[in-house]
């Protein structure tokens, strides 16, 4: 049910001639200089990943911090909650490292946030309608999964390196997480050969039903 | 002839492996005569040697089509290293499955990561030739004794193309191309992590971070498995 939630977000993107370029500032050039490759190389070499995120509002760095920092709080609450179910032994072992490893980017995130002079969000109520290990599971796997394309569909947005390098570093144990959990779930690892990128408004209104408040 | 067949030791997760349904993204698949070309990694020891992998960014005194045609020299010459990469593991894989060493579900997901590598080859093929001088397809040699080394290898060589990709995050100007970079390296990632597991691993080797390597670190690893 949720998996099928977060999918018809996503197909909800928009078309790129929907994208409207405003002002000059460095997102919208870098935008405008993707276009340019794209009239250069052909409509086709524009991919549905670039499209997506220039679909999106104009963020900066902190914006999409925050971004991250709303998942990364979801998916350390989500395990803690798990931990706190009746789970088998193999999926409480995966459930306490892979929230350990969630409550570190939150940590991250809080902190470089902070660094660069902005304000974290604060951290929101969840409510996670798990009833049994296989439910959970399956929530796992689709919340790693979004938290892939969410990351995917930022990261060409940021303009700092540090940044980008550090979204990098934590996309990729969300795609260990993914690959895990699909494993333990008798699901390929990795459904196709490119990983989807998500535009950010798709994703908060697919995780906004386990929002409590 | 045929090979013997040996049966990877039977692991609840491989069991009953279902098979997604393998959707191909063709993108960035441009159409393009045969280029030849240098030997692949003589063209990439060239591209990486003595050069300034930082940012080049703009100078003051840089005309603006200059820098792009420098942001487009350094992104061919990452997209060169990546679609090196590519073409090793691709070529691995296909020697993998040639060689009878595995079956059932574990043949089966050889099989899935194999044509997502053929399918990262297309697509950084396809995008190179946009740039300029696309990498030549190397040749290749891996050891293939058993199911088990066969698995570490594949294991060693998928953690290595994920920290690749992500050593060159910051590296590459066109968005365009740093979204296709962004789009394998997950997936990589997820490679990696599988056959972690399944060579009794941590799926997460490097804990909640995932650590970068550059190309000085990683050409080196690959070059015992290039020929030419």
């Amino acid at each position: 049910m949720h998996s099928k939630l977060i999918v018809s977000a996503v197909q909800e993107g928009t078309g790129l001639e929907a994208v409207e370029i405003h002002g000059m500032n460095r997102g919208s050039f870098l935008l405008k200089s993707t276009l340019a490759v794209g009239a250069v190389y052909g409509a086709a070499a524009v991919g549905p990943f670039v499209q997506r995120a220039m679909a999106q509002d104009a963020m900066g760095d902190i914006d999409i911090l925050n971004f991250a920092l709303t998942l990364e709080f979801l998916e350390a609450d989500f395990y803690k909650k798990g931990l706190a179910s009746n789970l088998s032994a193999e999926t409480k072992e995966l459930a306490q490292l892979f929230g350990e490893h969630e409550s570190a980017h939150v940590e991250a995130l809080t902190k470089t946030i902070s660094d660069l002079g902005g304000t974290p969000v604060a951290e929101p109520t969840f409510k996670f309608p798990f009833t049994d290990e296989a439910s959970f599971l399956e929530l796992a796997q689709t919340l790693e999964d979004t938290g892939v394309g969410a990351y995917n569909g930022a990261a060409p947005l940021i303009e700092a390196k540090e940044v980008l390098g550090a979204a990098g570093s934590i996309v990729q144990i969300e795609a260990r997480h993914a690959a895990a959990i699909r494993l333990l779930r008798k699901e390929m690892p990795a459904p196709g050969a490119f990983d989807e990128a998500l535009q950010k408004q798709a994703v908060l209104d697919a995780v906004k039903p386990l929002i409590a408040a | 002839m045929t090979h013997p067949e040996e049966k990877v030791q039977d692991q609840p997760a491989l069991r009953e492996l279902a098979d997604d349904p393998a959707s191909r993204k063709q993108f960035l698949k441009l159409m393009g005569g045969g280029v030849a070309g240098a030997s692949a990694f003589s063209l990439f020891l060239a591209a990486c040697g003595g050069n300034d992998e930082e940012t080049a960014g703009t100078t003051a005194t840089t005309a603006p089509a200059q820098t792009e045609a420098m942001a487009a020299d350094g992104d061919l010459k990452i997209v060169n290293y990546a679609l090196t990469l590519e073409y090793l593991e691709a070529d691995f894989y296909a020697k993998v499955i040639e060689s009878g060493l595995f079956s059932g579900a574990s043949l089966e997901l050889i099989k899935v990561i194999g044509d997502h590598e053929q399918q990262h080859v297309d697509a950084l093929l396809g995008t190179a030739k946009t740039l300029g001088e696309p990498a030549a397809k190397p040749e290749t040699t891996f050891p293939l004794d058993s199911a088990e080394s066969v698995l570490e290898l594949a294991a060693t060589v998928e953690n290595l193309g994920a920290a690749a990709y992500l050593g060159q995050a910051g590296a590459i100007k066109n968005k365009e191309i740093l979204a296709a970079a962004i789009a394998i390296h997950s997936v990589e990632a997820r490679h990696a992590s599988a056959l972690n597991i399944l060579t009794g691993k941590s799926s997460t080797p490097d804990g909640a971070f995932a650590a970068p390597l550059s190309m000085e670190q990683v050409l080196p690893k690959v070059q015992p498995f290039i020929v030419s």
